[in-house]
């Protein structure tokens, strides 16, 4: 039962992980830009709604609706203002300006916000859940999960259906011959950026009412989600969902051995991926 | 150390019978090596004049020195964008610390220390070379993360709270300091000559074609990927000598301080500051960035903001950095690894260009 229980949790952790992974593989897919702030952007947004709660007295479950368009808003100029400038350099430039960005932002929070811990209280619900056969399903998980699943299938949705998210995979696929239709790459990427980072700072919101944030929180999001992304196979949305399952289960397995071996598994199944794998477990078919 | 001022004064004479002269050193680069050869000196007889409260700074500032020469060694010729060297700071920490539990000198272990990351470095760089830019930038970071979590299950070494390096009190604190700095600035020559020789070797012009355009260097059949891993194994060699060090100026190994992050932003900072590319540019950006920490020391986090923000500014605008700018106005270049074509006074025939 314990393996049932541990099973099932980790499948559902896995809604977190693709959440933060969402965006990271919509980002690359799109520019091929790896943002290395990306885990501390969700940080922020979880700052944002700590001080915002109390300020509007708005539900912390429905501070989305006002945390996810500010960084909406929040990434595409951050992508026209400064990715964008540093995509002409490069993408070296690109690594070392997100880099930066990333050490920045951290080390604002720790000015602003000290390095204690912070969550979001969603009071009752932190702790709820109902059981099937002995197996503990929290409200708070199955919240998340439903979360990255509208996510991903909304960034899906625009990016198949909708005119712009059509003329965003154009650009990624042929930006010259995107532009001499009329496409302004610019734009688009901001678009795509505006995207990730609302998606990010929803996962940034999920993560603080499950656990606890900090300034350092950021990095360790990063990588997790990273490790989704390569093991669900570049590009590919819902293998990043089966990604972050991968991870979720092997974080869960690993905490049964104990809590430490918990957080070491998912990084050791990601490096056993590269290794043997590389082209991760669900590689693409169609493009994301 | 003599190796900077007798091999900048080599000028081999290709071509002479053309009338050009190719050399790849210039007028006063045997002063310039004297004055690099009396300047090491100065700095190794420096613990005799100075104060505690100043060697302890240089010895940081050294550190700072060696990671960031060997982070350039990787970003700026092999571009290789490595967010993961502090997986060597910690190795060659925790190196010193095992030997030293177990009855080895702390300044034995350092020179083990090296040769075991470099060691290390050779599987680590089998399993990330798979993957190219960012993705291998995450990769190396993945495995810092790994080794960490690794180390910190080991109770015998202080699991994830650390432990104090042993057998360092035999020598008194004043002696300690005297060796640790001599330890640091020997760790700090040897990474800028060892890239400085690097670069002069055969392999140094695979660097230098990598460094300008990777895809014309493996077109005329350079050997990129041994270049790259060459240079990997380097920087892990380097970076864990500067671990050692830390390891024994701090007196104890932390997990989280070893492993941390911040030497990745201290190291690229310090790069993209000083000149990324050059030997010159990562020791002028450590010199840089710690005279602003220092300066803006009082505001406590606020002077990682500002230099972050700096060394994103001149990512962008000033790829170049300090030292490029410098360099490119004086027309200078301390260490002759770049080649000059002149004419021979000598020669009878007007061949004009340069």
């Amino acid at each position: 039962m314990t393996y049932a229980n541990a099973l099932v949790q980790g499948l559902l952790l896995g809604g977190l992980f693709a959440l933060f992974a969402c965006g990271l593989s919509l980002m690359f897919g799109v520019m091929e830009v790896i943002n290395l702030a990306h885990g501390d952007i969700a940080v922020a947004a979880a700052y944002l709604a700590v001080v915002l709660v109390p300020l509007t007295h708005i539900p912390a479950v429905w501070i989305f609706v006002l945390v996810v368009p500010a960084f909406m808003v929040g990434g595409y100029f951050g992508q026209r203002l400064l990715i964008q400038r540093s995509l002409d350099e490069g993408p070296v430039t690109t690594l070392l300006v997100t880099f930066g960005l990333s050490v920045v932002l951290e080390n604002v929070l720790l000015e602003v916000f000290t390095g204690n811990d912070q969550s979001l209280n969603i009071g009752s619900l932190v702790s709820g859940s109902f059981s099937v056969r002995g197996v503990i399903l929290p409200y708070l998980s199955i919240m998340i999960l439903g979360a990255a699943l509208v996510a991903l299938a909304a960034v899906q949705f625009f990016l198949s259906r909708t005119k712009t998210g059509r003329m965003v995979r154009a650009v990624a696929d042929d930006r010259e011959a995107a532009q001499l239709v009329g496409a302004d790459y610019r734009h688009l990427f901001g678009i795509a950026a505006a995207l990730a980072s609302g998606t990010v700072a929803l996962a940034g919101l999920a993560l603080s009412m499950y656990t606890t944030v900090n300034p350092n929180t950021g990095p360790s999001y990063l990588l997790y989600g990273f490790a989704a992304v390569v093991i669900g196979g570049l590009g590919s949305l819902w293998g990043t969902l089966l990604g972050g399952m991968v991870l979720g289960v092997a974080m869960t397995m690993g905490s049964l051995v104990d809590p430490d071996f918990g957080a070491m598994l998912p990084y050791l199944v990601f490096l056993a991926v590269l290794a043997f794998r590389p082209r991760g477990l669900f590689p693409k078919k169609a493009i994301a | 150390m003599t190796a900077v001022a007798t091999t900048g004064a080599v000028s081999p004479r290709n071509g002479a019978r053309s009338g050009l002269v190719v050399s790849r050193s210039y007028q006063g680069a045997t002063w310039v090596g004297a004055g690099g050869v009396a300047g090491v000196a100065l700095l190794a007889a420096l613990p005799l004049f100075a104060s505690q409260g100043f060697v302890t700074n240089l010895v940081n500032l050294l550190i700072l020195v060696a990671i960031a020469t060997m982070w350039n060694a990787l970003a700026g010729y092999v571009g290789l964008v490595s967010v993961g060297q502090q997986l060597y700071i910690g190795t060659g920490a925790y190196i010193v610390l095992v030997l030293a539990q177990n009855g080895v000198g702390a300044f034995a272990g350092l020179g083990l220390a090296i040769v075991g990351s470099a060691l290390l470095a050779i599987p680590a760089s089998w399993l990330v070379f798979r993957l190219s830019g960012a993705y291998f930038a995450i990769a190396t970071w993945v495995l810092s993360q790994v080794a960490m979590l690794f180390v910190e299950r080991f109770t015998s070494l202080g699991g994830g709270t650390g432990a104090p390096v042993p057998g360092l009190d035999v020598f008194g604190p004043g002696k300690l300091l005297e060796y640790t700095y001599w330890a640091a600035l020997g760790v700090a020559v040897l990474s800028v000559i060892s890239v400085y020789l690097l670069l002069r070797s055969r392999l140094g012009l695979v660097l230098t074609a990598v460094r300008d355009n990777e895809v014309g260097a493996r077109s005329v059949g350079a050997h990129v990927l041994a270049a790259k891993r060459v240079v990997y194994v380097l920087a892990a060699a380097g970076c864990a000598g500067a671990g050692a060090v830390i390891a024994i100026s701090t007196l104890d190994v932390e997990p989280n301080n070893v492993f941390s992050v911040q030497w990745t932003a201290y190291m690229l900072f310090a790069v993209l500051i000083g000149g990324i590319g050059t030997i010159e540019g990562p020791v002028i950006g450590a010199v840089a960035f710690f005279v602003l920490q220092q300066v803006l020391a009082q505001y406590n986090a606020w002077y990682l903001i500002v230099l972050g923000c700096v060394a994103m500014a001149m990512a962008i605008w000033a790829r170049r950095g300090v030292w490029g700018l410098l360099a490119t106005r004086l027309r200078l270049e301390l260490f002759p690894v770049g080649y000059r074509v002149r004419l021979e006074e000598r020669s009878t025939k007007k061949a004009g260009g340069t």
